[in-house]
């Protein structure tokens, strides 16, 4: 396995967590480690606690257990800084809102309606160049196609740079090309800004080429390690079959 | 006050004569960006069956206005509101039903119990004014509250704004940027409770919800930003208000709803003009 840890200490530890919702538990003894500059690939069928497990950590989740920040000397970190890239945008495509109102209201300035300072406007320009799309600052958020708007909100989510970066199926919706545009992107920033990347996909094959670990959930851990180890348990052929053990070999 | 009363008189217009016509002229004047503030992110947000049922709720407020005793309502309609719409909040977040089902249960709920308690109590016919609302009978509270209310929600809109808008788009999102999301969803939903309660008696409970969403609606057609969006909103609300006046006091037509209709037009007359926008 590549690794691309070279931050000493630099994590994030999750510790005994457990979501419950009435009487189901939905996430039940998870214990995990995301290191920084390494890519963690969170796998399982569908209602095996993913997303449960991002709402989780993005706080908008209540859960049990704890969730941890070290800094690359082991110290805590406080308010750690969280980007995330979702897997769906489902606000409603009409509405008045141009790419710089979206990314100066994420960045939490002057309020956007009132107006953007000019040095906030440069900044946004220079994110969106920084992924290739300086031309889309003006547009409506509505009418990006879906590559814009993933590497818009790619743009965002590392600025600031997050110490831990999710990407919640991010590329759904995006033809091959823009694709691999996206995650050579992503590889990129993992290994200039050493960030820890979480990533949920069900894009098992592009997973073996781009993650330096996997973890496979069904409300609990079920297995992990790197691609090739975790393709090869028990666990997962239960979960999804031989299928991906074949196009492996081929 | 006298300054404002005398610029009115000033003006070429027969109906500011009338000390309740200034009145009304003002109230629309402050009613009208306050309902384009907050309507801009009910359209964002698809609430406008919940603002809907939340003026409907007004019947129950006034309800439990005249059990208490009390000579003017508005105290109860606002604790009603706001209480009501927190629940509603709270039951969609359950997600045990589709919300406009949730909300359909609410609104119907709070309607009927208003004018259970309306009709017990020496008949429904004398609280009808609600229905439609009387812009005529705004009093010199009236607009200090109206003042005050909208004062208060533009403050809270620049803080509040940006974290708004940001779960208007992606909840989780807002939630990964440090966004407190059930707090921002109670302190919206009450500032919309409190503006549709002090504008109600004007309004009327069957026009109110149109006001709030009509002028967001047709500035929505042809804006592209969000500063474009609130100030079109607000002209356009303006408009429809003191047209919607102006026209009612020649035509003598009820007022809530000749400025419902103006900004139906407004809406009428922007929406070709959509698919335009790039």
């Amino acid at each position: 396995m590549q690794t691309h840890n070279s931050c000493g200490l630099c994590s994030i530890t999750l510790k005994d967590m457990q979501v419950v919702s009435g009487q189901d538990t939905l996430l039940d003894h998870i214990n995990l480690q995301f290191h920084c500059g390494e890519l963690t690939a969170l796998i399982g069928k569908n209602g095996a606690g993913k997303t449960t497990l991002l709402k989780a950590i993005l706080g908008e989740r209540p859960y049990k257990g704890e969730i941890s920040y070290q800094d690359h000397h082991g110290a805590k970190i406080i308010q750690p800084k969280i980007g995330y890239v979702p897997q769906q945008m489902d606000f409603d495509r009409s509405t008045p809102v141009s790419v710089s109102d979206f990314m100066a209201a994420a960045r939490g300035k002057s309020p956007v309606w009132w107006k953007i300072g000019k040095s906030e406007k440069k900044q946004i320009q220079e994110m969106l160049e920084d992924m290739n799309c300086a031309y889309l600052a003006d547009r409506r958020l509505g009418a990006l196609s879906g590559g814009e708007l993933q590497r818009v909100l790619l743009a965002l989510a590392t600025n600031p740079v997050p110490d831990l970066l999710i990407l919640d199926e991010p590329v759904s919706g995006v033809d091959m090309a823009g694709l691999d545009l996206f995650y050579h992107r992503v590889t990129e920033l993992r290994d200039k800004y050493h960030m820890a990347i979480l990533l949920v996909s069900h894009d098992l094959s592009l997973i073996r080429r781009y993650a330096d670990k996997v973890v496979l959930l069904d409300k609990t851990v079920i297995a992990q390690g790197d691609a090739d180890e975790v393709y090869a348990t028990e666990a997962f052929r239960s979960v999804f079959g031989y299928l991906e053990k074949e196009e492996g070999e081929a | 006050m006298s300054v404002i009363y005398g610029f009115l008189e000033s003006l070429p217009f027969s109906m500011f004569q009338y000390d309740f016509m200034k009145n009304a002229f003002l109230a629309a004047v402050l009613i009208a960006p306050l309902f384009a503030l907050l309507g801009t992110m009910a359209v964002n947000n698809k609430m406008a069956f919940f603002s809907d049922a939340l003026g409907h709720s007004a019947f129950t407020g006034i309800g439990l206005g005249v059990l208490l005793g009390l000579k003017n309502p508005i105290l109860a309609m606002l604790a009603f509101g706001i209480f009501l719409s927190l629940v509603i909040t709270k039951v969609k977040a359950a997600n045990m039903a589709s919300s406009d089902t949730i909300i359909s249960v609410f609104s119907s709920s709070a309607m009927a119990l208003g004018i259970v308690i309306l009709s017990g109590h020496g008949g429904f016919s004398k609280y009808s004014a609600y229905l439609v609302g009387d812009i005529l009978t705004v009093s010199r509270t009236d607009l200090l509250v109206l003042l005050l209310v909208l004062l208060g929600v533009y403050v809270l809109w620049a803080v509040f704004y940006n974290q708004l808008l940001l779960l208007s788009i992606n909840r989780s999102l807002a939630a990964s940027r440090g966004v407190r999301v059930v707090l921002m969803e109670n302190i919206f939903v009450i500032m919309v409770a409190v503006a549709v309660m002090v504008s109600i008696r004007a309004i009327g409970i069957l026009m109110i919800n149109s006001l709030l969403i009509l002028p967001a609606a047709a500035a929505r057609n042809v804006t592209r930003s969000a500063k474009g969006y609130h100030w079109l909103t607000t002209v356009f609300g303006l408009v429809s208000s003191l047209a919607g006046l102006t026209i009612s006091y020649y035509g003598d037509t009820s007022a809530g709803a000749t400025m419902v209709l103006t900004a139906a037009v407004l809406f009428l007359i922007t929406y070709p003009l959509g698919k335009y926008r790039k």
